[in-house]
């Protein structure tokens, strides 16, 4: 027995037992519900078609197939390779160049989407049927990214972040143009302007904020200390281990992934944190970003659920890091390296309203009793706007939650903290994270949990419209 | 002992008006207890006589303390659980030495359900879990009489509809 949801919207929900937002419906199963979806006159939103490159986005697979396994098994694959004979190579590829050419074709054919007032429905499968219908008032993010190859030919992915989405609802590809022009649509109809003009409203003017120059996020990144231990690591674990086995596979065998792991930490960072810009406009925050593969991430307002400032020790006093949450997105930085001053204007941007609290509170003496030392590192303020908790010594993140983004506050006590008469507070916002001030005075956690309950309840109706621009 | 099930009476204004659970889940819990745990003692006795000599049976008495301690648990955790309907939010609280304490607002509920498996229908309970867009929240009230759990998710769907606020 379950009962279908307190919806906000009101509308029924397609399929009460997947969060909602994002709804899939198999075909078939009945005809899918047009309701508001539809056109005023009945007639079915006119369908559009992927770029016709997009066969071509998995014919990279059979071939890296191929060499994974030559590389793993070199010699086996060569004594195979000799075995072929001429006839026999000719008649494999005529068999598996037109087969993956009439499948990519064919997923590519029946793939369709289309945009009415108030869904983006894409339509795709060949053998199991799949709509997708992803609600325009539900958008939490608009990604186009476009990977090296897909600049190349000039196309690019577009990605709506919905609650409950998953990697088969984004459309990849689309022509570079077509993508910018749907994204401002999309981002026009959710805002709520009137469906005839949403067409028309085309790309909101951007303000920017704030850029990273190549320089500082080079230093940055050599300032961290996860870089310089993942470097050490690769270095010296294949070294030990050549001296105590004196064989060179195991030494390959480790010291590739972990290479691996240290220029992805270090290399791989830069190129993605490449030419950071994060913009203001009308549609919300645009963030862009990458030398290689590029993103462009849209946040309509009062999408962010948390934000976090990151201050790694080395860069105490110079730089901090920015991350936030986005309910059904991936990307979870918001500003790379910044100094504090200008960070906290980029937060006041993603914020309206709030202003990042200086001096929090830390837990009462006792607490050393609980958390010997670190307790010095955590910290807690309560602003009209925000709900804020410092943790870390060394490295110090302060988390921010608005209280219009609390979904439920708990208090815990365990039989320790009981016996000191402290107690730790949770909020619990969307996109899965929790905020927690720990170790706080228990008269003043129970205080706290109450005020913030009411605090939740009447940020909330000061929150802007999900419709932002209705 | 088992006051629990009685609503506290009114008390000042603003202060919640707590209910605890209704004594079906202390009893289920408990003759679960006690079945599996007496059959546990009875099987080790047996055993230890037969292949370790009587004296090795005295070990059979650990299970049962074991069970006598349970008990007393089993009490006190069930104590423990008590929920209260305010005006704009639903508290939660439970826990023995690990207390917790926990306040959805009715506008952030996503979903109510009301859950009872094979062996709490055969004792008349069932369950009401709260979801809401944070997938911390876990606010579930065990051993409901299955009219006041149906009662509980028509009043907080209404209420969440009323106050409806999404993510």
């Amino acid at each position: 027995m379950s009962t279908a949801a307190p919806d906000p919207s009101g509308h029924p929900s397609a399929a009460p037992d997947s969060p909602p937002g994002a709804a899939a419906v198999p075909d078939g199963e009945g005809s899918v519900p047009g309701g508001e979806g539809s056109l005023p006159d009945g007639k079915q939103p006119s369908e559009r078609r992927l770029h016709p490159v997009t066969p071509l986005r998995r014919a990279w697979a059979p071939v890296a197939v191929l060499a994974g396994w030559a590389v793993h098994d070199p010699g086996q694959a060569q004594e195979r390779l000799t075995g072929l004979t001429t006839t026999a190579l000719l008649l494999g590829l005529a068999v598996i160049v037109p087969g993956a050419a009439l499948y990519g074709f064919l997923s590519w054919w029946f793939t369709h989407f289309a945009v009415t007032d108030t869904e983006l429905r894409i339509r795709t499968g060949l053998l199991f049927r799949r709509t997708a219908h992803i609600r325009l008032e539900r958008l939490q993010a608009v990604d186009v990214t476009q990977p090296l190859l897909a600049r190349v030919a000039g196309v690019a992915k577009l990605k709506l972040d919905v609650v409950g989405t998953d990697e088969k609802d984004e459309l990849a590809y689309l022509g570079e143009g077509e993508a910018r022009r749907l994204r401002a649509e999309l981002l026009a109809r959710a805002a709520g302007f009137a469906p005839e003009s949403a067409g028309e409203v085309g790309e909101a003017p951007v303000r920017r904020l704030l850029h990273v120059p190549p320089g500082v996020l080079a230093a940055s990144l050599l300032l961290t200390g996860a870089t310089w231990a993942s470097l050490v690591a690769a270095l010296v674990v294949p070294t030990l281990l050549w001296f105590a086995t004196h064989s060179v596979w195991t030494v390959l065998a480790t010291g590739l992934p972990l290479l691996g792991a240290a220029g992805a930490s270090s290399v791989g960072r830069f190129v993605g944190e490449y030419d950071w810009t994060v913009g203001e406009s009308p549609d919300g925050l645009r963030i862009d970003h990458g030398l290689l593969d590029r993103a462009h991430e849209t946040v309509p307002p009062g999408r962010v659920q948390t934000v976090r400032i990151v201050e790694p020790l080395l860069w105490r006093g110079r730089w901090v890091r920015v991350e936030l949450d986005v309910a059904g997105s991936s990307n979870s930085v918001l500003v790379p390296v910044a100094p504090r001053e200008v960070a906290h204007a980029v937060i006041a941007a993603v914020l309206p309203g709030v202003a990042v609290p200086e001096a929090l509170d830390r837990p009462p003496r006792r607490a050393g009793w609980c958390v010997p030392f670190w307790w010095r590192g955590y910290g807690l303020a309560v602003t009209g706007t925000v709900f804020a908790t410092r943790r870390g010594l060394l490295r110090r993140r302060l988390f921010l939650v608005p209280h219009a983004k609390a979904q439920s506050v708990r208090l815990t006590q365990g039989p320790w903290e009981r016996r000191k008469g402290l107690a730790d507070v949770h909020v619990d916002a969307g996109a899965g994270r929790t905020v927690t001030a720990r170790l706080r005075d228990a008269t003043e956690a129970a205080d706290l949990l109450r005020a913030q309950a009411d605090r939740s309840r009447t940020g909330r109706r000061e929150a802007p419209p999900d419709r932002w621009m209705a | 002992m088992e006051t629990g099930s009685a609503r506290t009476g009114e008390s000042a204004p603003g202060e919640p008006v707590w209910t605890g659970l209704p004594p079906g889940l202390l009893r289920m819990r408990r003759l679960l207890l006690v079945v599996w745990l007496g059959i546990l003692t009875i099987a080790s006795g047996v055993l230890l006589a037969l292949f370790a000599g009587p004296g090795w049976a005295a070990f059979a008495l650990l299970p049962l303390a074991l069970a006598a301690w349970g008990w007393r648990m089993l009490g006190r955790n069930w104590r423990s659980w008590r929920y209260a309907e305010r005006a704009d939010d639903l508290l939660i609280s439970r826990g023995v030495l690990w207390r917790e304490e926990t306040v959805v607002p009715y506008g952030r509920m996503q979903l109510v359900e009301v859950t009872s498996g094979p062996l709490e229908r055969h004792f008349g309970l069932a369950s009401v879990q709260l979801h809401t867009a944070a997938a911390a929240t876990d606010a579930c009230i065990p051993g409901l009489d299955p009219a006041e759990a149906e009662r509980l998710r028509d009043r907080l769907t209404e209420l969440g509809e009323a106050r409806s606020a999404g993510l």
